[in-house]
């Protein structure tokens, strides 16, 4: 069986996972609740023999040594390795917290994301690195870049839940923020998945690629109407989801989460991804940069954004310890720190040209 | 007089010590640094003049650029503004920490004393049990627990109806914060030595020269104080693509005349000489510089041994023990046929695929020409078994080398390992604090355990219950 196999597998895992864990949540059966926690880990257990597989198929192929042979070093790779952290974390928080509401959530965000990728981007071919990407550093650099994206996105989700449950009105401040956040969240992902489905291309250069068809089957549809069309769609998405937004809450109240864990969780993620990603995305970075061409510092796009991104939860730590900061106002800071995540890792190389990228210096 | 003055200092001092300053300044750091990603920096004017006119439309835009300009956005992070943003950052972290210090260090320095009944009503965690026997017997087991299960060494005092036994741990913890805002200030101080003491240029080095000095970003010399000269360079690709898989130079360092060091380079492997690092970080051809390349084959006569020679363009040369010559008529440095004529082109300015065609003779008759590709050894056989390799066109390539200076590094880098110390203290670690009264009834010893702990209370309250179980089986193992 090769590395495919076992994506394919885990896959599907996810999403029968996410099946039990919604009947879970309608029935409360404490078996069924086992049951979607041995498919989640066996998804896991799968998706993790497929990472394995897939970088001995590298190593084996390609002419490079076995670090280098790391299936993290594009897009895709990256994306896979993100969710497999993100499961991770969440069985973590599972087996902790004794709750299994959040598995509704994220086994379909993983499924999802999986079949997605299996679907468009992960060409078997390899892809060669160029020399400046030939580093241990920038591997471990990835590696823990990824680790704690994944904490933030957790802690993402559960600042959202946070606001859904402590919002009560439509004008309220933080109601509009969540859902206008996660319109647009679930906008772009709409947009994108709907570019991919049109295009099939086989990424080579995600980059390069992204920037040519970002978009272009809706906002910049080369028929006008077209995009004016995805425009409207987009806003009346958002319009609705602000218009009917208390749902969330009646189901999220009706799964017994205190607000209080979930802030708890918020802040615990936050607590772990912010050394990880200090070591790892930022100073792993600055020396592989050192050592790739002497300069651990150059303030290009996507380092000054890493470094926003630290800002932001230095920002949330400093406010919550020693502000007092509560509730809606740090959940809302947790929120925008992971909006900074998403632009660090998408949103340089999509709308900034950066030197930097994933190949700097060609 | 006196009094007002000290009034002002205190302020300036409260300002500076308040975290609220600092959470302005994340604030304001993130949002500048954001214009700062989307200006290009140092790009050259028109770029960003045309990047404003989608913001402001081509009336506002020449205006608009030069406002930004003239507040320093084109070069943002190295505006005065920014540094002094940044200067407000480092003097908050100190002023704070110097404020804060005093009575983290007596927290850290004070031993644990035991804990009134008052105040065991008000510790984090609590939990109690009853057991059999006196306390002097239920003691043991505790202490012994205590050791073994929480590592901890706990005194004891005699109170008025049993025991009292603390103990803590990690106090030293509490410093990790600081540690870690001092590492911040350690690295700040290795940038600005590494701004003011450093150099931070380049030098596009062709095969063969020599030179003694680097250029810095806007073209001035800089001496280095020895010389450095590339002996070759070259590169290695994936199978047949372009996709470059490694590049290196071979370096000599000349210094006061004399070879010291030769080293070959690759993009990751540095050459590091009195204090300069030259790197490896692009290469291309020397312009106008078809005319110095040295041609270098390997040429095996079949059945006979395999000579080099080195030629120029134009010039001829012997295949050993027979009469042929060959003559290098053209050459390409990227060489590709056309897909329907077969008729060879250039397509790029790289050697990216280098070949030379050569014309051969015998005794002054034309016998058989064609190209040789360097990378494609089929093309090296000759019709007649004779081998003609393609080894390298040496001296038409430069190196192209980063060169830097930076004596600030070594401080930016204990700074980041002072960081990653600070922050696993800080995050991994905790002042764990406990208390146990064993207050003697009848038959019985009833234990009060209370503990603290700065971070992650959650995984002490295990610990600390796993320990309950442990006392309560080992004593009635006891029994
Ligand atoms: C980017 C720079 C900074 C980083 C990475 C940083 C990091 C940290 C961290 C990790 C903590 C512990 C938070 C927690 O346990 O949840 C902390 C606490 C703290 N920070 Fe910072 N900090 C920075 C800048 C500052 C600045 C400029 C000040 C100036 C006032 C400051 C003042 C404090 C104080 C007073 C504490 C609490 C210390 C205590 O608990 O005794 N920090 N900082």
């Amino acid at each position: 069986m090769d590395s495919s196999t076992f994506f394919g597998i885990s896959t599907l895992a996810y999403f029968l996972a996410m099946i039990m864990y919604i009947t879970y949540l309608a029935f409360r059966k404490a078996q069924i609740g086992s049951v979607a926690t041995t498919i989640t880990i066996i998804g896991f257990v799968s998706q993790t023999l497929a990472i394995i597989l897939r970088w001995k198929e590298f190593y084996d192929i390609g002419q490079m040594g076995i670090l280098r042979a790391a299936p993290f070093t594009n897009l895709y790779e990256s994306l896979a390795f993100f969710i497999w952290c993100l499961i991770l974390g969440y069985l973590i928080i599972e087996y902790r917290y004794k709750n299994r509401s959040f598995g509704a959530f994220i086994t379909p965000i993983a499924g999802l994301a999986l079949a997605f990728i299996d679907l468009t981007g992960m060409s078997k071919e390899i892809q060669p690195l160029v020399p400046a990407l030939q580093s241990n550093w920038l591997l471990a650099h990835v590696v823990m870049s990824f680790i704690s994206y994944s904490t933030f996105a957790l802690a993402f989700g559960t600042a959202v839940m946070y606001l859904i449950i402590r919002s009560d009105k439509r004008t309220e401040p933080s109601y509009i923020f969540w859902t206008v956040m996660v319109g647009i969240f679930v906008v772009i992902l709409v947009a994108m998945g709907l570019d991919y489905l049109k295009y099939r291309v086989f990424i080579q250069r995600p980059e390069v690629l992204i920037k040519s068809y970002l978009f272009k089957t809706t906002f910049k549809n080369e028929s006008g109407i077209i995009s004016i069309l995805s425009w409207i769609v987009s806003l009346s998405f958002i319009f609705f989801l602000w218009r009917y937004g208390y749902i969330f809450k009646k189901v999220l109240n009706s799964f017994s989460i205190s607000p209080d864990t979930l802030d708890e969780i918020t802040y615990k993620s936050i607590a772990i991804g912010f050394p990880v990603f200090t070591l790892g995305g930022l100073i792993f970075g600055a020396i592989w940069a050192d050592q790739a061409w002497g300069v651990y510092w150059s303030w290009d796009p996507k380092e000054t954004w890493s470094l926003i991104t630290w800002f932001v939860y230095a920002f949330y730590l400093h406010a919550r310890l020693l502000r007092g900061w509560k509730g809606k106002k740090i959940a809302v800071v947790a929120v925008v720190g992971f909006v900074t995540v998403v632009f660090t890792y998408l949103g340089v190389n999509l709308l900034l040209s950066g030197l930097h990228s994933y190949g700097a210096l060609e | 007089m006196e009094k007002t003055n000290k009034g002002i200092v205190d302020k300036i001092w409260d300002f500076f010590a308040s975290v609220k300053l600092a959470i302005i300044i994340f604030a304001v750091l993130s949002i500048t640094s954001i214009i700062g990603t989307i200006i290009e920096q140092n790009a050259e004017p028109e770029r960003n003049i045309r990047l404003l006119t989608k913001f402001f439309g081509p009336d506002i835009a020449p205006t608009a650029f030069r406002v930004f300009d003239s507040l320093g956005f084109m070069d943002m992070y190295h505006s005065w503004w920014f540094i002094t943003i940044l200067l407000l950052f480092a003097a908050n972290l100190i002023i704070c920490s110097i404020h804060r210090l005093p009575k983290i260090l007596k927290l850290v320095r004070e031993p644990v004393k035991p804990l009134s009944e008052d105040h065991f009503k008000g510790v984090g965690i609590k939990r109690e049990v009853v057991l059999k026997g006196k306390p002097e017997k239920v003691k043991v087991t505790i202490e012994l627990a205590i050791k073994k299960m929480l590592g901890l060494n706990p005194s004891e005092i005699k109170e008025e109806k049993g025991y009292q036994l603390f103990s803590q741990k990690g106090s030293f913890t509490r410093l990790g914060v600081y540690i870690t805002h001092f590492s911040i200030l350690i690295i700040l101080l290795g940038a600005i030595i590494g701004i003011f003491f450093g150099f931070n240029g380049f030098l596009n080095l062709p095969e063969g020269e020599v030179s003694d000095v680097a250029f810095s970003r806007n073209g001035h010399e800089r001496p280095l104080g020895f010389s450095i000269r590339c002996d070759d360079f070259n590169v290695d690709f994936y199978g047949n693509s372009d996709m470059p898989k490694e590049y290196s130079s071979v370096l000599t360092v000349i210094d006061n005349g004399q070879e010291v060091l030769r080293k070959m380079i690759e993009v990751n492997v540095p050459l590091k000489y009195k204090g300069i690092t030259f790197y490896q970080s692009s290469y291309g051809i020397v312009p106008g510089s078809g005319d110095r390349g040295v041609f270098i084959f390997r040429i095996t006569p079949s059945g006979g041994k395999t000579e080099e020679v080195r030629l120029k363009f134009g010039e001829t040369f012997k295949i050993p023990n027979t009469d042929i010559t060959g003559k290098i008529e053209d050459f390409s440095p990227a060489i590709a046929f056309d897909q329907t004529t077969g008729r060879p082109f250039t397509y790029a300015e790289q050697m990216s695929n280098p070949a030379v065609y050569i014309s051969f003779s015998e005794k002054g008759k034309q016998k058989y020409s064609g190209w040789i590709l360097k990378r494609y050894p089929g093309t090296w056989n000759l019709p007649d078994g004779h081998i003609v390799e393609f080894v390298d066109l040496w001296g038409i390539q430069y190196t192209g080398l980063q060169v830097r200076r930076d004596p600030g590094v070594w401080i930016v880098y204990l700074g980041c390992i002072v960081m990653a110390i600070g922050l696993y203290i800080a995050f991994f670690m905790s002042h764990k604090r406990l208390w146990v009264r064993l207050i003697e009834e009848k038959n019985s010893t009833r234990v009060i355990i209370g503990a603290t702990a700065n971070k992650n209370r959650q995984a002490y309250e295990r610990r600390i219950e796993n320990m309950l179980d442990f006392i309560v089986k080992a004593h009635e193992g006891g029994h």
